[in-house]
């Protein structure tokens, strides 16, 4: 099918400047691999975004500082195999040793992503609310808040990315449509995976996550009947630090080198992108748009031929959609509890 | 309840992902070693270097006299991305000046360094503030190409001479600047050189070029290209600050690669190599001067092993003299273009020796510069270009960059 639309749009593509191209041909070859990437990126996106999409439901507020949230959590993972002697080159550990670090260090990120995400909640959002500040008071204060800590990091770390660190070295598992998946797309994929039902599960099932929805959609009756609001946001502050952290541990696995004080932004950015395409507020949302944003900008840049047309790509689907729906795919409904 | 449940689901996504992981891990080493290893090629290293007899050294008579003002300033990178490039050079120019000063009791040159970070959007300040600095009479720098040309046109108003040690981008000479000299060959030097290099010593068959965005990466791989000819397979564009290069890795494995020449810096081309290699890739890494430093081994990791470099830089860790005094100023070997730092330095200090202390007067000593230095002969045309510079290859052993002689010839 996309073989059949494109060629009537490339006539109309200037493609004489050689940073751009059309080429079909390179989509049609990469795209299995393209997409396996790509769900892998997605996967980490819609992690990422689940933390956006759990406090914007509550609190009616964009947390923008929940991509420092996510890089504390990659700073966590960092540390960690750091100081269990991980580096650039590939350990030569046997097959437990790795898995037992590897939870460790995802522990240790998701205790300081969550905890990061506590300390923000704390400082920046609960004496706003105090105060009863107004909505614009705390957008700024969520960018504030992400500058502050960005900029801890750069003043403590340097402008330098931190040493590459290999958790392992992907190898071939099984063959899809003659493309090769490994074992870092496969784990990275079925954990996230994994988790996203999880917390699916737990905001649709549990008590906590009752209670998440009816804050969600109406505080003050939700206060009446009984909830205890502020716990309920302290806790959705801590989901969201747990997922961050574990998004954390795969964007590292993914990236090793990935770790640095503006890491987070452009995730950050394009994981909220994608709660807003899904629809913000809607936990299914951010799982689809993380998903689809991943694979958009995988596509994107083989289809234009070069890297630097995946974030735009993603951002010119982003807003062709809105365009079409203004709430998201999904819609916006962590409240009502079709979620 | 249900918390207890996220948890145990928690864990047991980590718990499955590990799994994976570890058994992924134990097939490893017999599948990444099994592909085709076939078209390594071995080229030794190389010993030693010709020095020319009468080079110019920074101490000159050691009877030199000057007014305590004069000061020489470094321009670039001493933080960023790609700070080592950097601190290589000036390193190199800290060392002549010192020899210079300790030779010369009646001459002390001050030596001032500006951060330009390597970035050409960060440039225009630090240079302005040098060309306004009424006592600094000649530059070295800037070592890179994009913030070369950001920054060329304040040099020529204030009519300032400043020499580069490692700008390689061709066009830097075609502006029409008097003021510009390049201590080294340029990327039309270095793309034909690296295009033979490839084809002939490392017998690549299929050959896949990445550029990044720089104005270095564009000329370096546009010459590239040009001189590979028929062994070019496919290419493809990276940006500065780019970290996950999944989707030009796919394209390089479709296209059955056996060699990357990756034209850019090391702060994208480490990751780049450690992600190729980590996706089966066997063939050979290639990189340029910008990938040449130490800094690509410690972040690329064992996965470096794969590399060669080329460079229009002379092994300044050859030159006994050279690097004994290097090692002691700096802690280290001499890096990449350290030994340009050090020539383009003396270029200056020896004009200054012979009372060339103004701004005028020491621009066209450096037009009319006709002499041996210890990597070199420094001649310039008038556009600022050298006659015919050499370019050296280097390949990674052990975990260490070792030269393996002058290419492309």
């Amino acid at each position: 099918m996309i073989t059949a639309v494109i060629p009537s749009l490339i006539s109309t593509v200037r493609t004489d400047d050689t940073w751009i191209t059309f080429d079909v041909n390179s989509l049609a070859e990469n795209f299995w691999n393209s997409t396996f990437d790509g769900l892998t990126f997605g996967a980490i996106y819609a992690l990422v975004a689940l933390g956006y999409t759990l406090v914007y439901g509550v609190l009616n507020l964009i947390n923008f500082a929940h991509s420092e949230v996510f890089i504390v959590g990659c700073y966590g993972v960092f540390f960690t195999l750091s100081a269990l002697n991980f580096g650039p080159s590939a350990p030569r550990l046997a097959f437990w040793a790795i898995v037992g670090n590897l939870v460790l260090a995802l522990v240790v990120a998701i205790v300081a992503s969550a905890l990061m995400a506590v300390i923000v909640e704390r400082v920046a959002y609960k004496p706003l609310r105090k105060r009863k500040a107004p909505r614009l008071a705390f957008l700024i204060t969520a960018i504030g808040v992400s500058f502050a800590i960005q900029y801890t990091i750069y003043w403590w770390r340097g402008p330098s990315p931190e040493a590459a660190l290999t958790m392992f070295r992907p190898t071939p598992i099984f063959d899809v449509f003659g493309t090769i998946i490994d074992s870092q797309q496969l784990v990275i994929i079925v954990a996230a995976v994994i988790l996203m039902i999880a917390t699916d599960q737990f905001i649709r099932r549990s008590r906590t996550g009752r209670g998440i929805r009816a804050v969600a959609q109406d505080p003050d009756t939700a206060t009446l009947m009984g909830v205890n609001k502020e716990k309920i946001i302290i806790t959705t502050f801590i989901i969201g630090g747990i997922l961050a952290g574990a998004a954390a541990l795969f964007y590292v696995m993914k990236i090793p080198s990935g770790v640095q004080y503006s890491g987070g932004f452009i995730l950050g950015v394009k994981a909220f992108a994608a709660a807003v395409l899904g629809g913000i507020g809607n936990v299914r949302g951010a799982l689809l748009g993380g998903l689809l944003i991943g694979l958009i900008g995988n596509y994107g840049q083989v289809l234009l031929g070069s890297s630097q047309w995946t974030d735009v790509v993603a951002f010119l689907v982003l807003v062709l959609v809105l365009i079409v729906r203004p709430e998201g795919i999904l819609g916006s409904s962590l409240g009502k509890s079709k979620a | 309840m249900y918390r207890k449940k996220l948890v145990s689901a928690i864990a047991a996504a980590a718990a499955l992902g590990m799994l994976a992981t570890g058994c992924a891990n134990q097939s490893g080493p017999s599948t990444s070693e099994s592909s085709g290893a076939g078209n390594k090629v071995d080229i030794p290293a190389i010993s030693k270097v010709d020095v020319p007899s009468g080079a110019v050294l920074p101490k000159g008579d050691g009877k030199a006299t000057c007014p305590a003002t004069t000061t020489i300033a470094y321009a670039g990178a001493q933080t960023g991305p790609n700070a080592q490039l950097g601190i290589n050079i000036f390193n190199g120019i800290q060392l002549a000046i010192n020899q210079h000063n300790e030779a010369n009791p009646g001459c002390q040159v001050q030596f001032k360094k500006f951060d330009t970070e390597g970035d050409p959007n960060k440039a225009t300040g630090p240079v302005t503030q040098i060309v306004s600095e009424e006592d600094i009479v000649g530059v070295v720098g800037l070592p890179f190409s994009g913030e070369s040309k950001a920054t060329g046109n304040i040099f020529e108003q204030k009519g300032l001479v400043h020499i580069t040690p490692s700008a390689t981008n061709p066009g830097l000479t075609k502006n029409g600047w008097t003021t510009f000299y390049r201590a080294l060959g340029n990327d039309a030097v270095q793309g034909p050189a690296a295009a033979k290099f490839l084809t002939d010593k490392l017998q690549a068959k299929k050959v896949y070029l990445v550029q990044d965005d720089s104005d270095y990466g564009i000329g370096l791989g546009t010459q590239t290209s040009e001189a590979l000819g028929d062994a070019l397979v496919g290419s493809d564009k990276v940006v500065t600050g780019q970290k996950d290069f999944s989707a030009v890795i796919s394209k390089i494995m479709n296209a059955k690669a056996d060699t990357v020449y990756y034209a850019g810096y090391y702060a994208e081309g480490a990751p780049f190599d450690q992600q190729l290699v980590g996706k089966g890739f066997t063939g050979s890494f290639v990189g340029p001067d910008g990938v040449k430093d130490d800094q690509f081994i410690k972040q690329a990791g064992d996965a470096s092993s794969n590399s060669f470099f080329t460079c229009p830089c002379i092994p300044g860790e050859l030159i006994p003299d050279f690097a004994t005094e290097y090692k002691k100023i700096a802690n280290a070997e001499p890096g990449t273009y350290s030994i340009e730092g050090y020539d383009a330095a003396t270029v200056l200090l020896s004009g200054i020796d012979k009372g060339k202390q103004t701004r005028a007067d020491l621009l066209s000593w450096v037009k009319a510069y006709d002499a041996d230095g210890l990597s070199k002969h420094y001649k310039w045309d008038s556009t600022g270009e050298l006659a015919t510079p050499d370019v050296y290859g280097y390949k990674v052993e052990n975990g260490k960059i070792v030269p393996i002689g002058v290419i492309g010839k």
